[in-house]
């Protein structure tokens, strides 16, 4: 599905990838693993195209990214660090506006995600007065109404209890055994039910 | 046209819940109209002739003031992340959010400022000129303002920047805006100010946007 090749990266004059070529096929999970400040954040936002910051290319469904934008963009979900939820919405509004951005969040209504997260009858709180973890649970509530085969999510499960985490790596798993495929860097030990999980590993790639 | 209605409704909603952005650029502008007469003189024939200079200067910093946050929030939360890789137009989101600066600001500034000019002795001729004017020129002083946000958004501190930066864009409106209400105080006509504060505005619809949607590009992505 995605594919990059002679990625070079560098950040306050250190180089953090060179020569960095991979791929991601469809049906599969793959871990971006390394130490903090290795640059999985950057490469993250890299294939997001929110990051100019590098020279090589990058190539969705064998085309080259700046050419199909729109369509990467309808076909790929990022969370990033940042959830993007507004404190002074409530959560509702908040998925409302996200479902307007993103025309692919479509699976399922507003409610049933919400209900999925675990914040059914939280929908008319405003988020500023919702715990940390709760706040998260709005954001990767577009993992439920998402219906893009990519999905890009930076350490999706900080501030996740251990059966918020749970629930997250099964809905992983039906998103894989769906034909999608995701790419997520996380600290936490990731166990997907039933799918191996490819690891690319930021401390051995080339720097120079 | 949904996506704009629904940003726009977005915009206004979050405005609603922090009531305070309403209220900065009001306050501002009222307390500059309350103090100048005590600080200078109020000497109601010194005020007239000052009025339409100072009240339009009160009215410009008063934009210049809020000008500032308004994509700070979004930028701060990840939402403006999430609108770069959405597959909606980034110059329609831009639009909309600028309309919604300008309704409560610059629009309310222009309702506000009889009030303002009873207080400075302005002759009632200009009252239509200051409204008018003020209705006219600051929605340019929102779309330039926000050229200046969205290149200092990714800055810690971009609000001495911003005032550098979008000043001289600002100095036109400001001569052709309190020029009118001269004019019009004087009971001279005014339709070739309105005319050319039109023109200044119509040329920064066209060509605003497009900057704004760069420069927020290049805050985020660099």
């Amino acid at each position: 599905m995605l594919e990059v090749k002679n990625l070079f990266c560098e950040r306050d004059e250190r180089v953090l990838f060179a020569n960095f070529s991979f791929q991601i096929n469809a049906a599969e999970v793959v871990q971006i693993i390394g130490q903090n400040g290795s640059g999985k954040t950057t490469l993250l936002r890299i294939l997001c195209g929110l990051s100019d910051a590098y020279s090589g290319e990058i190539y969705w469904q064998g085309n080259d990214l700046d050419e199909v934008r729109d369509q990467y963009y309808l076909a790929m979900l990022y969370v990033g660090h940042l959830a993007g939820v507004k404190g002074s919405l409530t959560a509702e509004e908040n998925l409302r506006w996200m479902m307007q951005l993103d025309k692919s969040l479509d699976k399922c209504t507003i409610a049933t995600a919400l209900k999925q997260v675990g914040l059914y009858g939280f929908e008319d709180v405003p988020c500023h007065s919702l715990s940390a973890g709760q706040q998260r649970r709005v954001g990767l509530a577009r993992l439920y109404l998402s219906s893009a085969p990519l999905w890009i999510l930076d350490e999706p499960f900080t501030a996740l209890d251990k059966k918020g985490v749970k629930e997250k790596e099964a809905l992983i798993a039906n998103h894989i055994e769906d034909g999608g495929s995701v790419i997520l860097t996380t600290h936490h030990d990731l166990k997907i039910p039933g799918q191996t999980i490819r690891p690319i590993n930021l401390g051995e790639v080339d720097r120079a | 046209m949904r996506f704009f209605l629904a940003a726009l409704k977005r915009d206004l909603l979050l405005v609603f819940r922090h009531r305070n952005d309403i209220i900065n650029p009001l306050a501002f502008f009222l307390m500059v109209a309350v103090l100048f007469p005590l600080g200078v003189s109020p000497d109601p024939a010194f005020l007239s002739e000052v009025a339409a200079g100072v009240i339009w200067v009160a009215a410009l910093l008063a934009c210049l003031l809020s000008v500032d946050g308004i994509f700070r929030g979004d930028y701060e939360d990840g939402s403006l992340e999430q609108m770069l890789v959405s597959p909606e137009p980034l110059l329609i989101l831009v639009l909309a959010k600028v309309i919604s600066h300008w309704l409560v600001s610059g629009f309310c500034l222009a309702i506000i400022s009889p009030l303002v000019a009873m207080m400075f002795f302005l002759p009632s001729e200009g009252y239509l000129a200051l409204i008018l004017s003020l209705l006219l020129g600051t929605p340019t002083l929102s779309l330039m303002g926000a050229i200046g946000a969205g290149l200092t958004v990714g800055l810690r501190r971009g609000g001495v920047l911003i005032s550098l930066l979008v000043l001289p864009l600002y100095i036109p409106v400001l001569i052709f805006g309190a020029g009118t209400v001269q004019a019009g105080a004087m009971g001279l006509p005014i339709q070739g100010y309105l005319a050319l504060l039109g023109a200044i505005l119509v040329f920064s619809i066209m060509l605003a946007p497009f900057a704004i949607a760069a420069a927020l590009k290049v805050s985020v992505r660099s």
